[in-house]
């Protein structure tokens, strides 16, 4: 029998709601948007708290400046538009106005990887992850579902320094119950496991786990990790899931080496090598489609990782 | 809170002697390093003197005092004009100016808010500062604080989309709080404003995005400097902006207008003589 589980809210609409909550927790949060807000849902702050949403126009550069500027007044920003045009077209401000003076600014790419479907490539983000870790001291985060992604905007209000978050388009499968906490740098063990790892994030956990479910009939023991934080990545459990398991699986809705993948075998091959395969976007750009059909066509699904299973357990 | 420690605001003929010494610090800290920007810096020299000595509202004992005034060089290259004035005003030792490019040193190429406490943003990636200057403009209107926020920019910078995004905003924002400062020495690295990239009407542009213009005829005379600045406190419901006709190289002879010395450090013998000239 297949995995079952439940479709939660977008990442992106837990965000808008989540936002609200921490806008009245935190007097001085400001949120900025070049807008895109109907999108990013930040809208939702900006119907509780006009005094305090600022739309910058279409202007990421300016946005991220600005954001710059409210931490030095005495705020804490949260700003947001499509992650491609959040990282992309603010990478420079990001990293000299933001990361160089290490300035506690809140980032929010929504729209992320392919899922966002029939827009195609140009509003596709699949380098954000990449140049979001490049920057010094940046904290990554990439939540799969509702609950996570609720956590960790209220965590991210509270964590002192430059955080990057990463929400989707398309609704999310439920991963997590009420309750579970996040902490930055640490992953979470979603199903234990003795012959391989699978590490994912986004909407690849959900599809982790019913690859491990699939293959449990075949006698295949699978571990699943939800590494949400990126960055700072949690070496000593990748370090432990590879001592234990042998070998290691990266999924992710991102092009493979600049993003997850890249991270995780740097600490695989430092700590503990064992053989690895990774499922991401295989440098290339995608195009216009259906959300299910361009994670079918990209090989962003179960049956991928099943299959990548198999290839790597030759290998150990 | 500080108000003890604030910076005494020198008048008109101090700030033309203070000018004069800061001028001497940017050439002897380029020669030290044998690096570094006169051109620019010597350029805006009484702008950034009179903002420290005159203008701002800041205490160099506590660089984080909330309720400081705000300057952001945004064209990052100038810093030993910045440097100079912040180390004459006390937020560190002047001796420490000597340290100027060199490694372990707080004083680096271009201005960084982690190395020195007292710098407002990170600059150097032109075209970022006046975005910075907005951010902070608005969370003072935001949180009823009365700080008012400077941000100096060069003309060669105005290529930068990013400044044109900016003035947009804050002439939209109403961000009578806010002042810029264009630093108009018609050259920028490879040339002439004029022929690289020229910028037709200034007061123009900036009036069409909302702002209030002042154009100083002589952005190197201390009194129409200081005059500008005043003016600016003065208007309402409008950003000001301060077009200032400068020199670049000014006060040194052979830099006068000479763009060699955008980004060159004089020669031990050229050293001695700008040093002769600035009396």
């Amino acid at each position: 029998m297949a995995l079952e589980f439940k479709l939660g809210k977008a990442t992106r609409d837990a965000y808008g709601e989540a936002l609200v909550e921490v806008g009245q927790e935190h007097k001085n949060v400001v949120v900025l948007d070049s807008d895109l807000s109907k999108s990013t849902k930040s809208i939702e702050f900006a119907k509780k708290f006009p005094e305090r949403f600022v739309n910058c126009g279409i202007s990421e550069a300016n946005m991220i400046g600005m954001a710059a500027g409210f931490v030095g007044s005495g705020m804490i920003p949260f700003a947001s538009s499509f992650a491609s045009f959040i990282m992309c077209k603010g990478f420079d401000q990001i990293r000299m106005s933001v990361a160089n003076p290490h300035l506690n600014v809140k980032l929010v790419g929504s729209h992320s990887g392919i899922s966002l479907g029939e827009d195609g490539a140009s509003q596709q983000s699949i380098e954000d992850i990449g140049l979001a870790c490049s920057l010094p001291q940046m904290t990554v985060l990439v939540p799969c579902d509702e609950t996570s992604t609720k956590s960790l905007t209220h965590l991210m209000a509270k964590h002192e320094g430059p955080v990057y978050l990463r929400t989707g388009r398309p609704k999310a499968a439920t991963i997590y119950k009420d309750g579970d906490t996040f902490e930055i740098g640490k992953a979470k063990l979603l199903r234990d496991g003795k012959d391989v790892t699978v590490i994912a994030i986004g909407l690849l956990v959900i599809e982790a786990l019913i690859a491990a479910d699939q293959l449990e009939a075949e006698g295949i023991s699978v571990r699943v990790v939800d590494m949400f934080c990126v960055k700072p990545i949690d070496i000593d459990m990748i370090a432990k899931c590879a001592k234990e398991t042998g070998a290691i699986i990266t999924a992710e809705e991102h092009l493979i080496g600049a993003g997850l993948s890249g991270h995780v075998a740097q600490v695989v091959a430092q700590t503990t090598p064992v053989p690895m395969e990774y499922i991401g976007i295989d440098d290339t750009y995608a195009e216009s489609g259906k959300p299910d059909e361009l994670l079918d066509k990209y090989g962003l699904r179960a049956k991928n990782i099943v299959d990548a299973i198999h290839k790597v357990l030759k290998r150990k | 809170m500080s108000a003890e420690t604030l910076t005494k605001k020198l008048s008109v003929d101090e700030l033309i002697k203070e000018a004069v010494t800061v001028r001497r610090d940017i050439i002897e800290m380029i020669a030290h390093a044998n690096s570094g920007h006169p051109g620019g810096s010597l350029s805006a020299t009484e702008i950034v003197t009179a903002l420290y000595f005159n203008i701002l509202n800041h205490d160099p004992k506590n660089p984080h005092w909330e309720d400081r005034d705000r300057f952001i060089l945004s064209k990052g290259h100038a810093c030993p004009v910045l440097y100079s004035c912040m180390a004459r005003t006390g937020y560190f030792p002047v001796e420490e100016l000597k340290t100027f490019r060199a490694i372990n040193s707080r004083i680096q190429g271009h201005p960084e808010v982690r190395k020195l406490p007292g710098i407002e943003a990170s600059t150097g990636s032109l075209g970022q500062g006046l975005s910075i200057g907005i951010g902070l403009a608005l969370g003072a209107k935001l949180q009823g604080k009365n700080y008012r926020t400077y941000v100096l920019t060069g003309d060669g910078e105005l290529d930068e989309g990013q400044v044109w995004e900016s003035a947009l905003c804050a002439g939209h924002k109403a961000l009578d709080n806010l002042v810029a400062i264009v630093d108009s020495n018609k050259f920028q690295l490879d040339g002439a404003v004029k022929d690289i990239m020229p910028l037709a009407s200034l007061p123009d542009k900036w009036n069409a995005f909302g702002w209030n213009v002042i154009e100083i005829e002589d952005g190197n005379n201390m009194q129409q400097v200081v005059d500008a600045f005043e003016k600016a406190e003065t208007v309402k419901g409008k950003p000001t902006v301060i077009i200032a006709n400068t020199i670049k190289g000014k006060g040194v002879s052979y830099m006068e207008n000479n763009n060699e010395f955008h980004g060159a450090a004089p020669t031990p013998e050229q050293l001695a003589q700008a040093l002769k000239e600035l009396v």
